[in-house]
């Protein structure tokens, strides 16, 4: 069902012209409501990004405001030919296949169990939630002291020896992503329970009725039956590690080729006060952002306005 | 007697999770009272030698993190207020009203919900500085409050849709005014989606980092995970680990205990509306 199909029309029929007269009066009243909701949207997000489309188009340094001017395209073509940039979108790729890969089938796997287990149920979906509402920068530190030489166990329980996690790319990235996994597998695992429950349970008693295998009912029955909720996991849980920040900056301060692109932008537009260069970061990363929804959206053939509820 | 193994097999993978899920806030409990001066001294070992509250008495006399804990109850707290009003409104329109502009609220809402706040902090750095708001409660409300507001419109008005409204016109049929009607009748059943959108609301204003360092520069409006990250210790010649681990298990109580309390609420919040069809 479309949005806009959802039960509003007066129950009774009335005379036309006070159905207009309604009409006219609920239309305007919807609009009233929505109005400050509209605008703070507006003015925090859109206004910013056109402001700065602008900035991206001068060289612009807080620290010499009189040595602003327009360079056209210029920080856009500095910006896409300095390895940085791609070496922070390498980084912020590999963290986001990884962390989103491994989340989902973790996800699956906790949503399983969440939906059979029948001691402790309500324990264990209390205990889930609670990486979900923990600070990413707490669990950053907690991630980064457990591996860190000098006051973590991790080495040790391993055997280890002094191998410095931090001190070189991929392993600073698996207690990236590692802290990412943890905090962000109750959320993915929630939905797909959610999806899960929608699950008739008739069509799997079939199935098995018709002698398929557990693995056969998950392939044919089950995962197909929860499309709309993988897909809204996936969505979201993508664009979300797409923009990380947090980790990398509390572990490594973007140490190692550990920087992400949100990093990038904040780096340029706030430590470096370049605002032109900075901008056109911003606006880089905000198409990328675009074109992965775009991606997702033709992807799974879903209209996006409709990926959450009303159906 | 296959169902029952079945049933051990699960309650065990369930005590897996549960252990996940868990056993890093063991880990950061058990710094958090580990002695600053000697916790590195040795091979480090996952439970304390001696437990001391110092870490506690750290935190608590550092100006840093009470300035910042303060911050951080305010603005998240006002933010969260404003944020679950505005989107009340909106919320209750979308799933009550026919009106233009509906359908493309609703899409807007989801396109900030994916927008890179790392793409504005630039352009918010320099109007903020410019309008003076900078380093403010304000300067941060404001931007919380924009973020905030896509989940809460959406899970709000899947809540919403949910409420039977013809209970209203039944109740006015039965002699109360619009009002009285509206009152008695429908926010009771509205009031469980607004508190639970609250919760959600205030867990992300509670969590932000990225706008929380990019747009304050001093104990004025600087928040817990912000100032977190600029925690020094009480001298420079300390680690500063087992100050943030306390620091850390102080602003996670908060989380823990709306968690315990109201963990049907949260699932359903996250959930509504997401996976339906």
């Amino acid at each position: 069902m479309a949005l806009t199909d959802v039960r509003v029309a007066p129950p009774e029929p009335e005379p036309a012209a006070e159905i207009t007269d309604r009409a006219r009066h609920e239309r305007r009243l919807g609009l009233i409501l929505s109005a400050p909701a509209f605008v703070v949207m507006v003015f925090v997000t859109a206004y910013p990004l056109v402001y700065a489309v602008v900035l991206s188009l001068y060289n612009y340094r807080l620290t010499d405001p009189a040595g602003r001017e327009f360079v056209g395209l210029g920080n856009y073509a500095t910006v896409l030919t300095d390895p940085v940039w791609w070496s922070d979108f390498g980084t912020t790729l590999i963290i986001t296949v990884v962390s989103v890969a491994v989340e989902l089938v973790l996800g699956f796997a906790f949503a399983f169990v969440m939906y059979r287990v029948i001691r402790g149920r309500s324990w264990v979906r209390t205990g889930i939630l609670i990486p979900y509402g923990i600070v990413t920068v707490v669990s950053a530190y907690i991630w980064q002291f457990a591996f860190q030489l000098d006051s973590g166990f991790v080495n040790q329980w391993f055997g280890l020896g002094d191998f410095n996690f931090f001190g070189e790319r991929w392993s600073a990235l698996f207690v990236i992503i590692l802290s990412e996994i943890w905090k962000t597998t109750p959320f993915i695992s929630l939905l797909l329970l959610a999806g899960l429950v929608q699950v008739p349970e008739e069509m799997q008693e079939a199935a098995r009725v018709d002698g398929a295998t557990a693995w056969q009912r998950l392939w044919r029955v089950t995962l197909p039956n929860m499309k709309a909720a993988i897909m809204v996991a996936l969505l979201f849980r993508t664009l979300d590690a797409w923009r990380i920040f947090d980790n990398p900056f509390i572990m490594t301060r973007g140490a190692n080729d550990t920087e992400t692109l949100s990093f990038l932008a904040y780096r340029q537009n706030v430590t470096l006060v370049n605002l032109g260069a900075g901008s056109a970061v911003s606006v880089l990363l905000f198409l990328t952002v675009v074109v992965i929804a775009f991606i997702f959206v033709k992807g799974f053939r879903t209209d996006l306005s409709q990926v959450r509820g009303d159906r | 007697m296959g169902d029952r193994k079945a049933g051990v097999w699960w309650t065990v993978s369930g005590m897996v999770i549960l252990v996940w899920a868990l056993f890093p806030l063991l880990w950061m409990v058990s710094l958090s009272f580990k002695d600053p001066d000697t916790f590195r001294s040795q091979e480090p070992t996952f439970f304390p030698q001696d437990w001391v509250w110092d870490n506690y008495k750290t935190v608590f006399t550092d100006s840093l993190f009470t300035s910042a804990l303060r911050n951080s109850i305010g603005i998240a707290l006002i933010a969260t207020a404003l944020s679950v009003i505005i989107a009340m409104f909106a919320a209750y329109a979308i799933a009550r009203m026919d009106y233009p502009g509906k359908k493309f609220l609703l899409s807007m809402a989801l396109a900030i919900a994916m927008f890179p706040q790392a793409a504005l902090v630039g352009p918010l750095f320099n109007m903020w500085r410019n309008l003076g708001i900078y380093d403010t409660w304000i300067g941060l409300i404001i931007p919380y409050l924009t973020f905030a507001l896509p989940l809460s419109i959406w899970t709000m008005s899947a809540f919403f849709r949910q409420i039977p409204w013809e209970m209203e016109q039944a109740a006015q049929v039965d002699g109360a005014t619009a009002w009285q009607a509206f009152r008695r009748v429908i926010v009771p059943l509205a009031a469980p989606g607004v508190f639970t959108t609250a919760i959600l609301t205030f867990f992300f204003c509670w969590n932000e980092f990225l706008l929380a360092i990019s747009l304050t520069s001093t104990d004025r409006a600087r928040t817990v995970p912000a100032a977190l990250s600029f925690f020094t210790g009480a001298s420079q010649f300390e680690s500063p680990i087992t100050y943030i681990m306390a620091a850390s298990v102080v602003v996670t109580i908060p989380v823990v205990i709306l968690v315990l309390i109201f963990q049907r609420r949260i699932m359903a919040g996250l959930t509504a509306g997401a996976v339906k069809g």
